[in-house]
């Protein structure tokens, strides 16, 4: 009797204590992210404070950027990232939205809609690189004879084609997270819905969207995040001029493509120091950016 | 708990062993740097660890990158294609040597419908383009000196490196130099506030541009144009004579007096045979190699591959389109390199 008291003593102890190392486990982990992106953002702040000192603010809203005489003003980047990334969403969003109605109601299920859904996620997995050679060698010549019709000065690269390139890139994000919260709509509404007469597309317009519009804004909010921080693709097709673009076709620069082109052969203090604050303000710009996001979502979640 | 104790001190047992494995294998030298020389390096190291069983491990990372890791101490050469600036001795904070290995030239690439290839450009008319004053190939300036030449009047596209490089380093050199505009109001460096233009990554990046907009130029390493057979233009130098780029005319820009320490920028040179927008390239290294306790075997098997480097090494260099060093530049490399001491004492005799 007494034995089995202990041995079951021992195996109740041997749980509490696995359950106690999980837990562990668990918090060790989380801290450690937290602990790592408190750390980027304070490399990037110690590393900045020579160019925060030479610069003070100016650096924020100064248009020239002369690694010669060191004068960095991170202006004409801001733009062209900001130009960029929001261009690229409004193009994508019709795409996105599209898609994930599409997989998400009218074809959830079937060979034609998993073939689809497979080829929209491929989109994301195709490296950053290769879009850039695509966008150099096919689009920009498509874009180019454009402008020679319309009579804009044919550059060919620039804000306009890298938006374009990222629209693609970002599609899958918006439209994959679409899909599942369009799937999960109870079927319940759309069946009230539909039993009150309505048609297929005031069912998507009055029920479906309404019930998915906090999912589909984070969805379009992740797509933004990636357009933001996309590097390579960008840099190849934007045509790197730190000049102040002037229309969405002329070239521009974006922070991170700076970032990207100028680092290795950054050969003096401030020059390196210039690029690491680029990095912490994309870095605060990002989280700038997700914040008025989230703040939307709650505000419209509690409607 | 003592699960994660476990894993820790297991990480940290591997973290160890980098960390010796690091420390010297003395069969193996270590250097980091340009990635113009590489193909040209590669090739050099690995001759020279058939002949001699040393190895050396060169990371094409870029001259900064390779300045800084010998500022670091982590590799026993750096490679650059510019002479280390004011604020990088500085922050090395002990005597460098720099010793050239070969010259390369940078070349004007343009992509002009029709049959012309090798238009001459002169100083004037280079600086102007890149500054924008310049802006189509009617422009009499141009016509006037390519005579017979079919130039269609194509405006002009200038297309620019958007990554700092060597390459650009050399290129604004020339400008500054031939330009007293280009120098004050843009300057040189290896990266720079272009007044003008479209940025390209890379050498591929920049001829990429030119191939694509009829009426575009650029400027690109000769070896690159050279085999990807693009057009590039001849240019007048300071003797006046039109100079095509070439191994031998790159080599000639740098038969003329050098500095005793070889750090210059060979353009716009005196040498009345030298192509004018050429430079050198640099393997670096500590003037006293005495430091974080290398032993003295160390720096002999360094500066042995040195020697190698700039004598036996030099025929592999024309096969690659690299220009060997001229005579006068040997002269002064041997010398620098037999000034690297050990415990202040001289390495090589």
């Amino acid at each position: 009797m007494e034995i089995d008291i202990t041995a079951n003593k021992k195996s109740y102890n041997k749980k509490i204590g696995m359950e106690v190392f999980f837990k562990k486990t668990l918090i060790i982990i989380a801290l450690i992210m937290v602990v790592l992106v408190l750390g980027i953002m304070l490399t990037l702040i110690i590393e900045s404070i020579p160019s925060m000192k030479s610069l003070g603010l100016k650096y924020l809203w100064g248009k020239t950027w002369d690694p010669v005489n060191n004068v960095y003003g991170a202006y004409p980047f801001l733009l062209g990232t900001l130009l960029t990334s929001f261009i690229s969403l409004i193009i994508s969003i019709p795409f996105s939205f599209a898609i994930a109605v599409y997989l998400g109601e009218y074809n959830s299920k079937g060979w034609l809609s998993n073939v689809l859904k497979n080829l929209v996620e491929l989109i994301a997995a195709v490296p950053s690189v290769i879009y850039g050679f695509w966008g150099l060698l096919v689009l920009v010549p498509l874009v180019r004879a454009f402008e020679i019709k319309f009579n804009i000065l044919p550059y060919g690269i620039g804000i306009f084609t890298s938006s374009i390139v990222l629209a693609i890139m970002i599609i899958p994000y918006a439209a994959s997270m679409g899909r599942e919260l369009i799937k999960m709509v109870p079927s319940n509404l759309k069946e009230g819905a539909y039993s009150l007469g309505a048609t297929r597309y005031e069912v998507i317009k009055n029920v479906i969207l309404p019930y998915t519009k906090t999912g589909l804004f984070a969805g379009v909010l992740l797509s933004l995040g990636r357009a933001l921080g996309e590097t390579m693709a960008v840099t190849m097709v934007i045509g790197n001029t730190t000049l102040i673009p002037t229309s969405i076709f002329a070239p521009g620069n974006t922070m991170a493509s700076v970032i990207a082109n100028e680092f290795t052969e950054a050969d003096h203090t401030l020059y390196l120091s210039a690029l690491i604050e680029l990095g912490l303000f994309l870095f605060c710009v990002t989280v700038v950016i997700n914040m008025i996001g989230k703040f939307l979502i709650s505000r419209y979640t509690n409607k | 708990m003592k699960k994660i104790t476990q894993i820790l001190s297991i990480a940290l047992i591997a973290v160890g062993f980098a960390s010796s494995a690091k420390a010297q294998d003395d069969k193996t030298l270590l250097g980091a740097g340009a990635t113009f020389p590489y193909p040209l390096y590669s090739k050099m190291f690995s001759e020279y660890n058939a002949k001699t069983g040393i190895q050396v491990n060169y990371q094409s990372i870029g001259s900064g990158g390779g300045i800084l890791q010998l500022t670091n101490k982590t590799v026993d050469f750096g490679a650059s294609d510019g002479p280390m600036n004011a604020d990088q001795t500085t922050k090395i904070g002990a005597p460098v040597l720099h010793i050239p290995i070969v010259s390369g030239a940078v070349v004007l690439t343009y992509n002009l419908p029709g049959d012309n290839n090798g238009i001459v450009l002169t100083p004037d008319v280079i600086a102007d383009i890149f500054l924008g004053k310049i802006t189509s190939w009617s422009d009499p300036r141009i016509v006037s000196k390519n005579k017979g030449v079919n130039i269609p009047a194509l405006p002009i596209l200038v297309a620019h490196r958007s990554d700092g490089s060597g390459t650009t380093a050399i290129f604004t050199s020339y400008l500054s130099k031939v330009s007293p505009d280009w120098n004050a109001k843009v300057g040189q460096g290896g990266a720079v506030n272009w007044p003008a233009g479209l940025g390209g990554k890379g050498n591929e990046g920049v001829s990429g541009l030119v191939k694509q907009t009829p009426g575009a130029i650029g400027y690109v390493e000769l070896i690159y144009a050279l085999q990807n057979k693009m057009d590039y233009a001849k240019v007048v130098n300071k003797k006046g004579k039109i100079i095509l780029p070439s191994i031998a005319s790159v080599t000639a820009a740098g038969n003329v007096k050098l500095p005793e320490d070889s750090k210059i920028f060979l353009t716009d040179t005196d040498a009345p045979d030298g192509y004018p927008i050429a430079g050198l390239t640099w393997q670096i290294i500590y003037k006293e190699q005495n430091y974080n306790g290398r032993s003295l075997d160390r720096a002999k098997k360094l500066l042995a591959l040195l020697w190698w480097n700039i004598h036996e090494g030099q025929q592999y260099a024309a096969p690659l389109n690299y220009a060997p060093l001229s005579k006068e530049a040997l002269k002064v490399a041997e010398k620098i390199v037999k000034s690297a001491t050990y415990d202040g004492k001289p390495i090589l005799k």
